[in-house]
Order: C-alpha cells, then sequence, then structure tokens
C-alpha cells in the first residue's frame, strides 16, 4: 500500500523497518522533520532518540553506540554534516558501521536551506582527516530512498564501513506515495565478533582508529584500502536511461537525474536523442562503466546542483575519449527541464 | 610456607601492559584504585571504558576491559552512545584536563546536564601534558608553560576554571568530588570517592564524576616529590577538595 509522505519521513520509517533503533541527531533544515519522525516513532518501537547538543557530540553518541554492535544512524544538512567530519573519520579508521542521511543545502558556509548537490567533494573524497573512504548512495526518488535504507545497512555491517545517504533538499522535503519496505526481522541480526559489550567470559576487545607505530597504523590503512577495494569491485550501481542510441548522453544522480528524466523525453520529442547515465553509488563512482560508454557517444553533459564536482569523476572516467561538457545550478537554485535541454541543444547544435 | 592471606596484589581489571607514564605521575594510582573498585565490584564483565586523548590515550590497553579511544574531548558523548545502546553496562570515560575542561567542555556539560548514567575520572594536572606542558584550562595564574612562559595571565588567558563547582550547579549532576592522591590517606579517600561515583552508575541515579587533582613532575620541571608538595601547597587553593554535590542521600 502507498502512503503520502515526505522524503525524511520516508527515509526515517524506512530505517526502522530495518532494525534501525538508536538515532542521534541535531536539528537543522532542511531535514528537521526526520529528527521529528525520529523522536515520535522510535519509542513506539522500544528504540532510542536522543537528541545532542551539536552534530560534533551527535557523531561521537553514533559512535558510542557503533561500538556495541548495533544499527545506528543519524541525519543532518550541510553545515552539521561538516561538523561530523572529525567522528567520521574517526569511525571510518576504528571501522565503525553507522548510516548517515545528508540532506544537502546550498553552501558554502551558511548559505541557505534549499536544495544542492555541493557536498560531493565533502562525502566522496573525505570531508575528515586521513585515507578513508564511506560509500555514497544517491537515491533520485523518495520511493528509491526509502527501499535504499535496508541496503545502507546492509553495506555498513558487511564491510564495517559507514555509509552515507545523500540526498538534497528537494528529495527531503517533497511528498510522494511510498511503498514502504519490508520489516526486517531483528533475529536477523547478531551481535559483531568485534562489539564492544563488556568482556563477559570472553577476552577483552578494543576498537580505536589508533596506533603510534606508524608500522602498526600502516597495516591498518592497508586493511582499510584492501575493504575499500573489495567494495569497487562489488557494490558499483547505476542506472542507464536511454543510452543505447544517444547522440548525448547525460550523467547525473540524484534529484538532477531525476529532472533530466524529463528532459530526455523532451529532447527525444524534439528529435533529440538524448540518454541518462545516472551513478547509483557515488563512491565507488562507477568509473568503469562509464569509460565504456563514453567510447560510443561523441558528447556527454555533467548536470549538477553544484559547479561542477561529480565532473572531476566524470572526467577521470571518460579520459577524453568524448567530449565532456558541464550545466550547473548551485546555491539551492534547482534547473528547469527547460535550461537543461537549452543546455543539451548549445551541444548538439 | 603456605600463604594465609593476600594483603596485595595486582587487580585483576588492569592488563599486564606496562605503563607509558612518567616517574612521580597520578595516572598510574588512579588507573590501579579504578581496577581495585571493579575488582571490588565485581562489574569487569560487564564494563567498558572510555580513554581519551592524552596521556592517558593508552589506557584503553592498560585495563583489562572491554574499550575505546574517543576523539579529543568527545569521550562524554562516546560514552553516551553506548550506555543508551546498552543500558545495563558500566560505562566510565577518564579524561584529562585539556580534554575535559578545554576542548570537551561542551560534551561534558551536556552529559552531566542530560543526567547521563556514565562515570567520569577527571585528572586535573594544570598542564597538556601529552603534547609538552602547555599552558590548561586549569593552569593556575602565574604559572609558567611553554605557552604561557611568563606566566598565565588573567588579562590575556583568564581564570583557572574549576569544572567540579560548575558541572555541580546542573541538576544532572548526581555525585562530585574532588580528591588528591598525594598521601596514603588521600589515595584511601579518593578509592571512597571513585567507588561511590560507580555505584551511582550501578544503581542508575545519574551523572558521577571524581576529579583527581595529580601532579605532572616532566612538565611542571620537578621532582616527584617537589611536585606532590606543589600541588598540596598551591592547586589545592585554586582547586579545593571536597564533595560539590551529593544527590544520593537516601538512595544508597
Amino acid at each position: 500500500m502507498k502512503m503520502l509522505m515526505k522524503g525524511t519521513e520516508a527515509i526515517a520509517e524506512a530505517a526502522v523497518r530495518a532494525g534501525c533503533r538508536l538515532y542521534f541527531g541535531y536539528p537543522i533544515t532542511p531535514q528537521s522533520e526526520l529528527t521529528e519522525y525520529m523522536a515520535k516513532r522510535m519509542p513506539e518501537v522500544k528504540g532510542t532518540f536522543l537528541q545532542s547538543e551539536s552534530e560534533v557530540a551527535t557523531v561521537n553518541m553514533l559512535y558510542g553506540a557503533a561500538c556495541t554492535g548495533r544499527k545506528v544512524m543519524t541525519s543532518t544538512s550541510s553545515p552539521g554534516f561538516s561538523l561530523m567530519q572529525e567522528g567520521i573519520s574517526y569511525m571510518a579508521g576504528a571501522e565503525l558501521p553507522a548510516v548517515f542521511i545528508n540532506v544537502m543545502r546550498g553552501g558554502p558556509g551558511l548559505g541557505d536551506i534549499q536544495p544542492s548537490q555541493s557536498d560531493y567533494f565533502q562525502s566522496t573524497k573525505g570531508g575528515g582527516h586521513g585515507d578513508y573512504r564511506m560509500i555514497v548512495l544517491a537515491p533520485h526518488t523518495l520511493q528509491e530512498a526509502a527501499s535504499m535504507m535496508n541496503e545502507a545497512f546492509e553495506l555498513a555491517f558487511k564491510y564495517r564501513m559507514l555509509v552515507t545517504v545523500l540526498v538534497d533538499g528537494m528529495i527531503g522535503q517533497m511528498m510522494e506515495p511510498v511503498e514502504l519496505p519490508e520489516w526486517t526481522k531483528p533475529e536477523e541480526f547478531e551481535e559483531p565478533y568485534w562489539a564492544l559489550t563488556g568482556a563477559n567470559g570472553r577476552k577483552p576487545r578494543k576498537v580505536t582508529s589508533f596506533d603510534l607505530d606508524p608500522y602498526e597504523l600502516e597495516k591498518m590503512n592497508l586493511r582499510y584500502q584492501e575493504t575499500y577495494k573489495k567494495v569497487a569491485q562489488n557494490e558499483v550501481k547505476y542506472e542507464e536511461f536511454k543510452i543505447e542510441d544517444a547522440e548525448i548522453t547525460v550523467v547525473a544522480y540524484g534529484t538532477t537525474a531525476r529532472i533530466v528524466k524529463t528532459v530526455v523525453d523532451y529532447a527525444r520529442k524534439s528529435g533529440i536523442k538524448v540518454g541518462l547515465f545516472r551513478p547509483i553509488t557515488l563512491w565507488p563512482f562507477p568509473y568503469d562503466r562509464l569509460s565504456e560508454i563514453s567510447k560510443n557517444v561523441k558528447n556527454i553533459l555533467t548536470v549538477e546542483m553544484s559547479y561542477g564536482q561529480m565532473l572531476e569523476d566524470v572526467k577521470l572516467a571518460v579520459l577524453g575519449k568524448s567530449n565532456v561538457h558541464f550545466y550547473g545550478r548551485s546555491a539551492g537554485v534547482v534547473p528547469t527541464p527547460v535550461e537543461i535541454l537549452d543546455a543539451i541543444k548549445k551541444i548538439v547544435r | 610456607m603456605a600463604i594465609d592471606k593476600i594483603v596485595a596484589q595486582m587487580p585483576k581489571s588492569l592488563s599486564k601492559v606496562e605503563f607509558s607514564y612518567c616517574p612521580g605521575c597520578h595516572h598510574g594510582i588512579v588507573h590501579r584504585i579504578i581496577a581495585e573498585v571493579i575488582d571490588e565490584l565485581g562489574i569487569a564483565s560487564k564494563t567498558i571504558m572510555v580513554a581519551p586523548v592524552g596521556c592517558s590515550v593508552f589506557a584503553y590497553n592498560f585495563f583489562d576491559l572491554d574499550g575505546t579511544v574517543a576523539a579529543h574531548g568527545r569521550a562524554p558523548a562516546v560514552a553516551t552512545g553506548m550506555k543508551r545502546s546498552l543500558p545495563d553496562r558500566i560505562i566510565f570515560t577518564y579524561q584529562g584536563d585539556g580534554d575535559l575542561a578545554s576542548i570537551g567542555t561542551a560534551e561534558i556539560v551536556h552529559a552531566a546536564n542530560r543526567g547521563e548514567n556514565i562515570t567520569t575520572i577527571f585528572i586535573n594536572n594544570a598542564v597538556y601534558g601529552m603534547t609538552g606542558g602547555q599552558m590548561a584550562p586549569t593552569t593556575l595564574l602565574g604559572q609558567k608553560t611553554t605557552t604561557s612562559p611568563y606566566g598565565r595571565d588573567a588579562k590575556a588567558n583568564g581564570y583557572p576554571i574549576r569544572m567540579s563547582e560548575m558541572l555541580s550547579t546542573l541538576d544532572g549532576s548526581t555525585y562530585i568530588e574532588r580528591t588528591m592522591v598525594t598521601t596514603p590517606q588521600n589515595v584511601i579517600k579518593t578509592k571512597a570517592a571513585i567507588k561511590k561515583a560507580f555505584q551511582v552508575q550501578l544503581k542508575g541515579l545519574g551523572f558521577s564524576m571524581i576529579e583527581v587533582l595529580s601532579t605532572c613532575p616532566t612538565n611542571w620541571g620537578m621532582t616527584p616529590i617537589e611536585s606532590m608538595k606543589w600541588l598540596e601547597d598551591n592547586m589545592t587553593k585554586t582547586f579545593p577538595l571536597g564533595v560539590f554535590v551529593d544527590r544520593t542521600k537516601g538512595l544508597m
């Protein structure tokens, strides 16, 4: 049965159904409804909701709760995500699983509260210190976001990594009918072998991101890199939309990709064969597939609500095999289908 | 000869890892006290420790308990996450004055204010130890450190911050006491205080913190004996010993 829901609420309910019973958060627009939903919902499912004193504290509460081996999550928006970067680096180093929702808004600085995609670098390249990665999932509809939550937790635990579901204020704030995912059975979740639960009858466990001996720390880092390599090999996801006969392929993710789908149909009515390549995992980025595609299409247009962040990954994938163009609006401005179509026309004519 | 009675032994809750502390430093004494208390209360199997950043960053290895290291100042938030996930476990943080009284003021204030049912052991030695003796928020007026080489000047650097007094104003704080470990009598008093703090948590009564005034002979540039005398003569004037809040009456 479909329900009319706000994006933030659909994501929150899907997380609860995925078995998340520990939520820590701090209010920030445009995602506060997610925090509010959890405040009401967690007591109903015997879960824990805690409003922290800051995003700095939030991420460290997440660190502590994640140490106990349970499904934990938070949600925030761009400035709050910046404050969490310290803890994200520590959690990545301690190989702790957790799910972050970043409902992006215009920046830099205080910016505004409208939709944006300008935290791509921060999410995919590591906003915190050190050689770490986090898995970044980018749904383009509310339905996809809700359906993705269980997978987000599964990936986090499978690889002991952080997973960010990267959406923007559009997906966070709009309402549409959503088919909520099935409940996961709680008995399917077992305490991981590394969890800190009190050393009752076993050897004490230590969870840290720390070793002062550089050769030991190097070993830890090589282990992280090994994990990241496996993720890059096994977990890349993307969608191809009408690219078989395309004379120009647009690369876009999230809300922008959704707008481009409309543009593809518009353009085809006026005789321009446009296709869409939509990365679903932003890290790992689908370099290999985009590289193949670029062999067979003359023009590639990257469309983002930023001034060219994913563009750098697109260029790395294409490596000169086709012409890479860019159309970006940022600072909270959402491009219209007409504007994107104009950008396409300028290239193909 | 058969042993009739063991009067002293290594606490079970300490691991076999050698301490990395300087001669005359009080971290070792306080570690041992905590381990003895955990042994006596029989709670090692359900205790998780949160070590800080600073000289005691290795504390997670010195205790034979489940443990982690928090980012600088964030131990109370990490402990909060653990306690909210596993309310029947005993969670304690071990923090220095740079950690708790400077970079981590927000985290300790709000953990205390929530009445978070955790225990904090706060080591106040009036300097940043591990980074080489820089000025801390607890550095005494006039005290020379590597970043206050002419002595701490109130006009430029403000005043020594009294965390125990400050946190005791919060309704969420259940038990807060300041002690020192310069003499056997003071060690016994500190042990009683730390035991009470853990008992507060065991009874679910809320936030407890024991501040232990400690020496740092290396960074103070004194012998261990001189530094104990300096602590007693100077630190206790700015940081008087005592119980600052006790909301356990009739509950324990």
